[in-house]
């Protein structure tokens, strides 16, 4: 070996990050294992079977927890392309919109999700619903969302903009290119990468928010976070395994796109 | 989480700089109005005078504040003593989320280390293998957690298996299952920050020490640990922070010996409780706690830009 | 990015459009309702059933009163509850005449003194208080309050309670012997050091987990409620349900109609509805309490008469109603709560 990477090399470094991956996917390969139990007690191994999951879509709480994915999978699709806008149209001024005072004042507001607490702004979000009479549903669930999804959905996109030099939008608009022809035909396409990460980021983040739904929504709407807390409450039930395993199928799918995304975004 | 304040980078072009206002207006008007609005309004709240059981009288008091820090006994009209039984949830969060980042910093800079000199091709595929879990819901994470960690769940049946142990270890509804909780939920926050600074490290300085025979421990403290600190900063704030106030963990995992902070807020708005200035106070108090970590560390990162 | 938002939108519409014709908003405690009886509702008047469930008659008025009026029909507090949700303006009128089944009310529970002529609420369910212990960690007599609140050392550490405020400090006076409301200063500061004494004993406080811990062994002994008992012992035959000597806690849950129900006639609908024998029976049957109607007999579990859970034995003490205290003396029991809770 080279003194190169003897330098470079730790005994047990290796041994500790094989323990940390065993560690990340332990508990999450463990519940999808038993998502697959026939037994109903989930201490015991009784075989092989899908009866868990038919169990989802025909059982007895099946209704509840169609309607909690439609809500969840809903409010996911509209906060995370109302923030993915949102955040798109704030890049461009942060980025391409010269040196001017309200420059940091924005960024601090637009990161401000990021640095209060969850749980802060859950209770800020519902003492302010409540004390402007706003009656909490659906419509409150998503209004939080389609808020603090936005610095997730712009940090991506902040990044993928700086990556981009204006020398493309000038060319254009030297060949009688409007502004806004400029943005749409030249910028927009460059940065798709960027804006379909942060879109895939707010998504999942909105998909997984448990706190901040937890705190804003009304009578008897839920979604899935907030269903299946209610569920795990009296123990759990391995339809529960089933639809954590799908879930989770479900966010591999969305990193395995984002990181192909991102990945095809290096090589240009 | 935290330090999410993007620098945005330097304003190289200003194309859009006629229509940057107009750009910006949707991001105040929704993050303005349904986050900085209800936190002014939150702080009005924790001012305010409870009702019994669930909203607030429109009059000043500072009663919350008064009810978090000091004891008036039973019938409120004995001498004020310092309340240390609020203070101690605190303390307990702090602890606890303080246990989670000091276990996150001995697992996640070895690992961060090893993925930063991989070959570079391969780099990419371990950052995407760390960073999966973190997308699965973290509600079922913890789930996953409490399952696993049972007194007859799969990780006792193992120990046993093996005969490592004879008799299941009681994990669940202790405070350790509380850290190993936030420690799963906010590994992968360690280790990015630390990975994204041992990958810019230069080491050839390592390569110098060594040719001036510094053993290999004395050059990863002396020379790599100060170079690579700013990530282990950021990987500590990004554990610690968010495990201050978390929810899950300490209510799936931990009993209600283990109440901490964000435990104590929930009871104030959907539990027995029905206090919502004391609730609003609590947050506020947090609040103020995490922003100050933030701006500590913010100006220090500033003064070590300053002097670079 | 237009489509996408166009449809994005269309789909909200969707989620939110659902059955707008006939909706019921039920408030309701955890694991008590059969899902299949709100299906059979369902299927006889097309109404569609949303149920939220809440672990306690305080969260409950607390959730109601921080914004919850006007999202809920119904919801289904416990006797004193019904009084203090009358006195905070929270319960609408039923008229006479608007319930046609109202006849069915068995004698005993047609006029209670915390809702007097039923004006708003009718009977639901009724049963006890108390507390279930695991016979293979301890096997003394388990009659007693003390195990609660001065357990043995077998049980130490091990105890569940009920995250309920009510019934925790009902069960405490009736340990001590004192009066529900005493203004009794030493009393209450007797209570208050009896308490803080006794939490050392207790693990944990939960309400919705309170079978789950028992049967899972987390918990050797626990506050529970008579049926949720029985179901308990159904799942481990070794926890015991005891009638202590000192007397136990009795409640009847009511379905009361909500002020600004956003289904009124829906919601008196369902009030009839539960007011059917065979219906409210099938709550029984599932939930293993009794029930307030007449004529029920017939289809009942006949298991249900013989439930150890629901006849004391004759050493038993007395069943006793959680009281109503002013609001001054309340803010004493407040307080206490929240030190016992702290």
């Amino acid at each position: 070996m080279s003194a190169k990477t003897d330098v470079k090399t730790f005994f047990g470094f290796k041994g500790i990050t094989l323990l940390c991956l065993v560690i990340l996917y332990a508990p999450l390969i463990v519940v999808t294992l038993y998502s697959f139990n026939a037994s109903k007690s989930i201490t015991v191994w009784e075989g092989l079977s899908f009866h868990w999951y038919l169990d989802v879509f025909v059982g007895p709480e099946s209704a509840k927890f169609k309607q909690a994915a439609l809500n969840s999978f809903v409010i996911a699709i509209v906060a995370a392309t109302l923030s993915t806008a949102i955040a798109t149209a704030a890049a461009t001024a942060i980025v391409r919109g010269g040196k001017f005072r309200l420059r940091t004042a924005s960024l601090g507001l637009i990161s401000l999700p990021l640095m209060v607490p969850e749980i802060v702004t859950a209770v800020a979000t519902l003492i302010f619903f409540n004390s402007i009479g706003f009656t909490r549903g659906f419509l409150t669930i998503l209004v939080a969302h389609t808020a603090f999804c936005i610095p997730f959905a712009y940090l991506p996109i902040q990044a993928r903009m700086q990556g981009i030099e204006d020398t493309y939008e000038q060319a254009a608009m030297d060949l009688y290119a409007t502004k806004t022809q400029a943005f749409r035909r030249v910028l927009l396409p460059l940065m798709m990468p960027g804006i379909v990460s942060g879109f895939l980021l707010a998504f999942i983040v909105s998909l997984d928010d448990f706190i901040i739904t937890n705190f804003v929504k009304g009578a008897g709407v839920e979604t899935l976070p907030t269903a299946i807390f209610g569920s795990v409450k009296q123990g759990l039930k391995p339809n529960i395994m089933a639809i954590s395993t799908m879930l989770l199928a479900v966010s591999i799918m969305m990193v395995t796109i984002s990181y192909f995304v991102s990945k095809s975004d290096n090589t240009k | 989480m935290a330090g999410g304040a993007a620098s945005g980078g330097s304003a190289a072009s200003d194309t859009y700089a006629k229509a940057r206002h107009w750009l910006l207006l949707p991001s105040w008007v929704v993050v303005g109005i349904f986050v900085l609005a209800p936190v002014l309004m939150m702080m009005v709240y924790s001012f305010l005078t409870k009702e019994f059981r669930g909203g607030v009288i429109w009059e000043f008091s500072l009663s919350a504040y008064d009810q978090f820090f000091f004891d008036r006994g039973l019938f409120g009209d004995e001498p004020a003593k310092i309340d240390w039984t609020y203070i101690a949830i605190f303390w307990r969060s702090i602890w606890q989320a303080g246990a989670a980042t000091i276990l996150s910093l001995l697992i996640g800079f070895p690992t961060a280390y090893f993925i930063a000199t991989r070959p570079e091709k391969n780099r990419a595929i371990w950052v995407f293998l760390i960073t999966i879990p973190y997308w699965v819901n973290l509600l079922i994470r913890t789930v996953s957690m409490k399952f696993l960690l049972r007194d007859q769940g799969p990780l006792n049946d193992f120990l046993v298996n093996i005969g490592l142990i004879d008799t299941p270890l009681h994990i669940i509804n202790t405070n350790l299952a509380v850290q190993l909780g936030l420690f799963y939920s906010y590994l992968p926050f360690m280790v990015l920050p630390i990975y994204a600074s041992v990958e810019r490290y230069n080491f050839a300085l390592s390569e110098a020490a060594a040719d001036l025979y510094a053993t290999k421990w004395v050059t990863l403290r002396r020379i790599l640990l100060p170079a690579v600190k700013p990530g282990v900063i950021a990987g500590c704030i990004l554990v610690f922070v968010p495990s201050l106030g978390a929810f899950l963990a300490p209510d799936l995992l931990g009993g209600a010996k283990n109440f901490m902070i964000g435990s104590l807020i929930e009871e104030q708005f959907k539990g027995n409780a029905g206090n919502w200035p004391f609730g609003a106070a609590i947050s506020m108090i947090l609040l103020t706690m995490v922003l100050t970590i933030l701006l500590i560390y913010a100006r220090q990162q500033r003064q070590a830009e300053d002097l670079s | 990015m237009k489509f996408l938002t166009t449809s994005a939108m269309a789909l909200a519409l969707m989620a939110n459009a659902a059955s707008a014709e006939g909706n019921l908003v039920l408030y309701h405690w955890f694991e008590y309702m059969p899902q299949a009886l709100l299906d059979k509702f369902t299927a006889e008047t097309g109404i569609t059933v949303t149920m939220d469930t809440y672990d306690s008659n305080e969260a409950m008025l607390a959730s109601l009163k921080a914004g919850g009026l006007g999202t809920y029909d119904l919801s289904v507090p416990g006797d004193y509850m019904v009084a203090i949700m009358a006195g905070e303006g929270l319960l609408d009128t039923i008229a006479e005449g608007e319930l046609s089944n109202k006849g069915n009310i068995a004698a005993e529970w047609a006029d209670p003194s915390f809702d007097p002529g039923r004006a708003h609420s009718i009977p639901y369910q009724w049963g006890s208080t108390a507390f279930s212990v695991d016979t293979t960690v301890y096997d003394g007599d388990i009659n007693t309050t003390d195990i609660l609140f001065n357990p043995p050392a077998e049980l130490s550490g091990k105890i569940n309670l009920l995250d309920s405020q009510g019934e925790v400090l009902a069960m405490a006076a009736l340990h001590m012997g004192i009066p529900q409301c005493s203004t009794d200063r030493d009393q209450l500061k007797a209570l208050n050091a009896m308490l803080m004494g006794a939490k050392a004993h207790w693990a944990s406080f939960n309400s919705d987990t309170a079978k789950e811990v028992l049967v899972s062994g987390d918990a050797a002994a626990g506050m529970i409620y008579d049926g949720f008992a029985a179901k308990a012992r159904a799942e481990k035959d070794t926890l015991q349900y005891a009638f202590p000597t000192q007397g136990y806690v009795v409640w009847m849950d009511n379905v009361v109609l909500l002020k600004d129900a956003p289904n009124r006639e829906n919601a008196l609908k369902f009030m009839d509805f539960l007011l059917v024998p065979e219906n409210i029976a099938a709550v029984s049957n599932y939930a293993r309490y009794a029930s307030g109607l007449s004529g029920t007999a017939e289809f009942l579990d006949p298991e249900l008469a013989s439930l150890p859970e629901a006849n004391p034995p004759a050493a038993a003490g007395a069943g006793a109603f959680i009281e109503v205290c002013d609001k001054a003396t309340q803010a004493v029991y407040d307080q206490i709560w929240t030190n016992v809770k702290k």
